[in-house]
């Protein structure tokens, strides 16, 4: 009977030690698992990889009025600008009726990205009169290219069948005659035509890299923006500071969790070193949570997951104060944990259904940001509820069925 | 057995003493506003070489977008530069204007925030507070009753304008993630709160004939005070290894936390309880 106790609770230990390793520990037989150390599969916020946070809002303008439909088209312009960035996990997402929040993460120059994402690419090509003879809408493919012969870095414009039609046209009755070439307003080229061009296909030159092309070819493929989005609020952060923060919270984050840990096996002893394997396999089920779920871990979040510690902590402290008092009124240990569990969690419950409130009044009035924070500490709470009550009580029960600890001094009393 | 309920008028003191202060910071003074309620740029920025600040500064001022307080260091070779709203242009001429005047330029971040974005976050803030009160008031009335959930929110009430004072005399920057904090604040204080209040509540159902509510009250408290200072420890192990280690932009938030928790577990042993047994008194006076 004490022997398979024993063995349960030696394979309990032996499994979360496993967890544990294969979470955080890279050690090299993982090197040929992708998917090992696992722990290194949470999602980084932008705050912890480098990024930018933007809050646009469309402003209306004498000949572009901001309509359900116009936002629509421009969330769609923004989309394939960012898609042929090739930024992963974007996040693009209309709030209210004129606002889109854009968030990219893990890029090199987010202050950049800011810039060519709200630029609204309107191409015209003007005859010397200044009247529009074709659009951007009139584009079927923009590419940038290098001219084989001169070197010379351009971008090669393709006319859709309407817009080659147009073309032509206009190239025709403008021979020996200048062709104004703007973009936003601003008049790039004015090339003068040798002869009618009847293929739909024209190009722009005078770049100075080939990014600098490539740029702006992503920019006329994806279209012109329709209407004008200005910049309401922006969180900028660089590559550098991110790497900092996370670094500096995972330090943080080990010292204090090795605090709490000695503490509590410093002041609770046996109970102690259970709560203190239960604290670790909180963390680690929370930790699975948040990368099964795809939640991104951002520095509050970080910092909403350790203060959830905190309470998970109190909630083993709240019961083994129980637990302490039952034993002092003289009844056998394994009845003192029984009925300490039980009167223990009424505390716990409401406690922490309080503190439950608090996270989502949080979710739903703070930014994307503090977001972050309620939900790590509202999945905390509720997954800290749940340890203490089965497996903190369960391995209660165990040591003291393998009773090799009958001194009720061992539990802190 | 030191009797906490006695001197009950001690601990409502020694509140006072913390709050009014603060209080008269408030309104005399007000609160040293970020960006985030007062829009406006905060760049920060990483110098490859070493320079002075006065050259930091002067590159700010001659480009003409200083605000005040502009240029503060932040680490060996790190920079706070606070400006009016900056569009994407001038945030760009800013580092490109440093890379000339001062050597390579390493941009850490760079927050913009508009006006009316600050406006936006000032009235979620207060709306979310009363909202977040709100709801704990008739959770407690449901699961104990109203007096204490009165008692519970006078706490709460108590831990907010001691870490808005504070925030105040000393003038430390608020940004939006003090809201945050203090819903934490409210959150941990309220839990703590309520541990106490169960005791109550369970040891009401054994209550002696003779015992007074504030002999009852008493002994709650010295129950629950391993758990109270117990938790508390834990909760500042991981704040101040976090205020310490973690990362630089959130220390404003982690040190609102380390008030708050601090605070709001004074309030919920000083003030919650005894607020509660008084109002009860009251009621049995009035009848």
């Amino acid at each position: 009977m004490r022997w398979s106790k024993l063995l349960s609770m030696a394979a309990i230990i032996l499994g979360i030690v496993i967890l544990g390793i294969t979470a955080a520990v890279p050690l090299p037989i993982f090197k040929n698992i992708p998917w090992l150390p696992w722990g290194n599969q949470t999602i980084l916020g932008l705050d912890l990889q480098g990024g930018v946070h933007v809050v646009l809002e469309a402003k209306d303008a004498p000949n572009a009025k901001v309509t359900d439909e116009s936002m629509k088209r421009a969330q769609a312009v923004l989309e394939r600008r960012i898609n042929e960035t090739g930024v992963s996990e974007p996040l693009i997402q209309r709030q209210g009726d004129r606002r889109i929040i854009v968030e990219l993460a893990g890029i090199d120059d987010p202050e950049q990205a800011v810039m060519d994402l709200i630029q609204p690419a309107y191409l015209e090509f003007k005859n010397e009169l200044g009247q529009t003879i074709i659009t951007g809408a009139d584009l079927k493919d923009a590419l940038e290219a290098r001219d084989p012969n001169s070197g010379q870095v351009e971008v090669d414009l393709t006319f859709t069948k309407d817009g080659t039609t147009k073309f032509a046209q206009a190239t025709t009755a403008n021979v020996g005659k200048p062709i104004g070439i703007y973009l936003d307003n601003e008049l790039l080229q004015n090339p003068v035509v040798q002869e009618p061009i009847t293929n739909g296909q024209a190009r722009i030159t005078g770049y100075e890299s080939l990014e600098e092309a490539h740029t702006i070819a992503i920019l006329l493929r994806s279209g012109a923006l329709p209407v004008q989005l200005d910049v309401m609020e922006k969180r900028t952060v660089g590559p550098q500071l991110g790497q900092d923060s996370l670094d500096r919270s995972i330090n943080a984050g080990i010292v204090g969790i090795v605090a709490i840990l000695v503490f509590m096996l410093v002041y609770y002893r046996i109970p102690g070193l259970i709560a203190d394997f239960a604290l670790i396999f909180y963390a680690l089920v929370v930790l699975a949570i948040f990368i099964g779920i795809h939640a991104t871990m951002t520095l509050p979040g970080i910092a909403g997951f350790l203060l959830s510690l905190g309470i998970a902590v109190d909630a083993n402290v709240i019961i083994f104060e129980r637990v302490k008092e039952e034993l002092r009124t003289g009844k056998s240990i394994r009845s003192a944990i029984d009925s300490g569990f039980k009167r223990g969690f009424v505390a716990v419950f409401d406690a922490n259904v309080t503190t439950l409130i608090a996270a989502v009044v949080l979710y739903f009035f703070g930014s994307s940001m503090i977001r972050g924070f309620a939900v790590t500490l509202s999945i905390g709470i509720l997954v800290s509820m749940f340890t203490a009550i089965t497996l903190t009580r369960w391995f209660l029960h165990l040591a003291a069925a393998i009773n090799v600890v009958k001194d009720p001094r061992y539990y802190g009393a | 057995m030191f009797n906490f309920m006695q001197h009950r008028k001690i601990w409502y003191i020694i509140s006072l003493l913390v709050i009014l202060p603060g209080l008269f910071s408030m309104v005399t003074r007000g609160f040293n506003l970020g960006i985030d309620f007062i829009g406006g740029n905060l760049v920060e920025v990483r110098l490859e070489q070493d320079v002075k600040i006065e050259q930091v500064r002067s590159v700010v001022e001659g480009l003409g977008y200083a605000a005040s307080n502009n240029v503060q260091k932040s680490g060996t070779s790190d920079y706070l530069i606070r400006t009016r709203e900056l569009t994407e242009e001038e945030s760009a001429t800013l580092i490109s204007t440093l890379e000339q005047k001062v050597g390579e330029v390493n941009l850490l971040r760079n927050d913009r925030v508009g006006p009316v974005v600050g406006r936006e976050i000032t009235i979620n803030a207060i709306l979310s507070l009363l909202v977040a009160a709100a709801l704990m008031l008739v959770y407690i009335t449901f699961r104990f009753e109203f007096k204490q959930g009165v008692a519970a929110v006078t706490a709460i009430l108590h831990d907010v304008l001691v870490v808005l004072g504070i925030f105040s005399i000393f003038q430390i920057e608020v940004n939006s993630a003090l809201v945050a904090a203090i819903l934490t604040i409210i959150g941990y204080s309220i839990n703590d709160t309520i541990v106490i209040f169960d005791r109550i509540r369970e040891n009401l159902r054994m209550r002696k004939k003779r015992e007074t509510l504030e002999d009852l009250v008493n002994v709650s408290l010295w129950q629950t005070l391993a758990r109270s200072i117990n938790t508390v420890m834990t909760v500042l192990f991981v704040l101040l290894a976090l205020y310490f280690l973690g990362g630089t932009t959130i220390k404003t938030f982690v040190l609102a936390l380390l008030i708050g928790v601090t605070t709001g577990m004074y309030s919920s042993m000083f003030n919650a309880s005894p607020i509660w047994v008084d109002l009860k008194l009251l009621e049995k006076k009035a009848k």
